[in-house]
């Protein structure tokens, strides 16, 4: 165990100074793209192990993102408060559509469905509010006087960027780690295989799918969040809606979803591939991308569903001796 | 006051009626929907993106080659059902004993490859028949021909299944393998075969919505967004693989959006919908018809 501690260390300095020896911005902005996006999809792999499949994380996003920057452009709001604020708001959302849920015994196909239809009515009223959000033209939060970018958070150097994701997404996985080492997943384990059993053997079913949930959003919204406050461009296809939704299955599935850095490797095998595409075809190349993704997403489901990271390290593992 | 009442009264009346309209053709996709649900256990989520192919195949078949809409018709039917039935061989079937969360995701890859293929091949364009079909005036009321042509094509393809599944041997047979999977092929059907079909069936009824849509709307490679999840709402709200469920829920949500949308934008309509589906979740969870056990 001590030398993986040590490779994690190693690892994450190299990670820290990377920005202080190599500035490429524009390599830069991949890894941070790469970042917050990994840490995005983290956050549903939280959920989705325990065979909680939500298509309703890109309306966490939602929330999260339009949140944050209609408080800073409306009323003035920092996004250091404001992004609290919006994480409330969409563990509240959240809250309030897995309870039933959950109490109800809404699983499987028809919790994929609900959770569909949530998404689906973030982007709606987005869309729908157009005098406030900009509807689907987008909405940029306004950019701050100069000398108050610490305050609006909003930085013109890559290399703070790169840190704060950087640390974002360290989080994700030390509250992916944290999840993994808990009770609850010895619960979330016990009722996604039956749920039944699990409340028979003393399992508080409801509450322990409302925790992970819980986290799941406010992880997700908090994404949201920093993606706006980063890209300082947020359009309801961009951070909501069932596309969203989808890409966060797709890239976790084919990183590997009961990994802790499967959810990171699938973000970087999508961003890449969507960025090498569109440098190699140009505008030639729209579409091309989610193409590729499509037909990875269907044969990763058929032939490697425990995903590329996943299945590398179960080559890896010591085959457990047969008696 | 009475003549207040008679001009919200004409506006209500005609977004009741188109309410109506907009439920046949919901109906009919749902019913498609339901039908694979049922008999394979499968939710094809990109049920609507088949809808969207079949489509661009009318698009093509009419304006760049110049056939008659009649003739073009039955050819897109043939197209999407042969594509549904490709899927199912493709996709489904090596994933029939797979978690079905897997065949979910599995067809949720499907819909990012028929977005993106429309994408590539077609362009993102806004494209139309260029048919414009009358519209009927009744009183102050005006309707499309072009809705009421799918409402009426729409039931008429309704009915076709109906007697399909309860006239036919092999309506029978998809029915009983829909009412128990491993006792019907201890019986002798042939599963396999009767999965085929069902996908074909499925598949030419997208068919024939989407020779219906194309009339009222444009097609794009992401047209399939603006009406699939209202599709699975309706399909879930009835009890997957309910048909009778669906029917009705269809014509549930068809009046929502019409009539929310005449208050107000069509967004808000599908806001409303969306909102009605998930409290109706928690007070029927099993769908609108099911049966307590």
């Amino acid at each position: 165990m001590n030398s993986r501690h040590i490779a994690w260390a190693v690892g994450l300095a190299a990670l820290v100074a990377l920005p202080f020896v190599y500035r490429e911005p524009y390599h830069l902005h991949i890894l941070v793209l790469i970042l917050i996006w990994s840490f995005a999809y983290t956050a549903w792999s939280i959920m989705g192990r325990f065979g909680l499949v939500s298509l309703g994380h890109g309306g966490f996003m939602g929330v999260g993102a339009y949140v944050t920057a209609l408080l800073w452009n409306h009323l003035g709001v920092s996004p250091w408060i404001g992004i609290p604020i919006s994480m409330v708001a969409a563990g509240v959302l959240a809250l309030v559509v897995a309870y039933p849920c959950f109490r109800f015994r809404i699983t499987g196909h028809y919790f994929v469905l609900v959770t569909l239809a949530l998404s689906g009515i973030v982007l709606q009223v987005i869309t729908a509010t157009r005098d406030y959000t900009g509807g689907s033209l987008g909405y940029t939060p306004n950019r701050a006087p100069s000398g108050k970018g610490l305050l609006a958070l909003q930085f013109d150097d890559k290399t703070t960027w790169y840190l704060i994701a950087l640390g974002v997404w360290v989080l994700g996985l030390l509250v992916w780690r944290w999840v993994d080492r808990s009770m609850s997943r010895y619960a979330m384990e016990a009722i996604s295989e039956d749920e039944d059993a699990a409340a028979a053997a003393g399992v508080n079913v409801t509450a322990e799918k409302l925790k992970i949930t819980l986290i799941s959003a406010l992880m997700t919204a908090l994404a949201g969040a920093l993606y706006c406050q980063y890209q300082m461009f947020i359009s309801p296809d961009t951070v909501s809606g069932i596309a969203v939704s989808l890409q966060m299955v797709f890239a976790v599935i084919v990183g590997g979803l009961y990994v802790s850095l499967g959810p990171t490797v699938g973000a970087i095998i999508t961003i890449m591939l969507a960025e090498v595409l569109r440098i190699r075809f140009g505008t030639g190349a729209v579409g091309w991308d989610n193409l590729v993704y499509g037909v990875l997403l269907v044969v990763f489901i058929i032939f490697l569903p425990k995903g590329i990271l996943g299945s590398v390290m179960e080559r890896f593992k010591t085959q457990p001796k047969k008696v | 006051m009475q003549a207040f009442l008679d001009i919200f009264d004409i506006y209500l009346l005609e977004a009741v009626v188109n309410g109506i309209l907009l439920g046949g053709v919901l109906a009919l996709l749902a019913l498609g929907l339901n039908l694979i649900f049922g008999v394979i256990d499968v939710t094809w989520i990109c049920y609507a993106e088949l809808v969207m192919i079949g489509m661009y195949g009318m698009y093509y078949m009419v304006q760049v080659f110049g056939l008659p809409y009649w003739v073009a018709a039955p050819f897109a039917i043939l197209l999407v059902a042969a594509l549904g039935a490709a899927l199912h061989y493709i996709v489904i079937a090596p994933l029939l004993t797979a978690p079905p969360i897997n065949q979910l995701l599995a067809t949720g890859g499907v819909l990012f490859i028929l977005q993106s293929f429309a994408t590539v091949a077609f362009g993102i364009d806004f494209r139309n028949l260029g048919i414009r079909l009358p519209v009927l005036a009744i009183g102050e009321m005006h309707f499309s021909y072009s809705r009421l042509l799918a409402f009426a094509a729409a039931l008429i393809g309704m009915l076709a299944i109906y007697f399909f599944m309860k006239r036919t041997y092999t309506g029978t047979a998809i029915r009983a393998v829909a009412q128990d999977r491993q006792i019907m092929s201890l019986m002798g059907v042939d599963t396999k075969r009767i999965y085929l079909i069902t996908s074909a069936l499925g598949g030419a009824l997208a068919g024939l919505a989407a020779c219906l849509l194309v009339l009222q709307y444009d097609v794009h490679p992401f047209v399939g967004l603006s009406f699939g999840p209202i599709t699975f709402l309706i399909c879930v709200l009835g009890g997957l693989g309910n048909f009778v469920g669906g029917f009705i829920a269809a014509f549930v949500f068809a009046q929502i959006i019409s009539l929310g949308g005449l208050f107000s934008d069509l967004e808000w309509g599908y806001v409303l919908a969306f909102a009605f589906f998930i409290v109706m979740m928690f007070i029927r969870p099993a769908g609108l018809f099911a049966r307590r056990s």
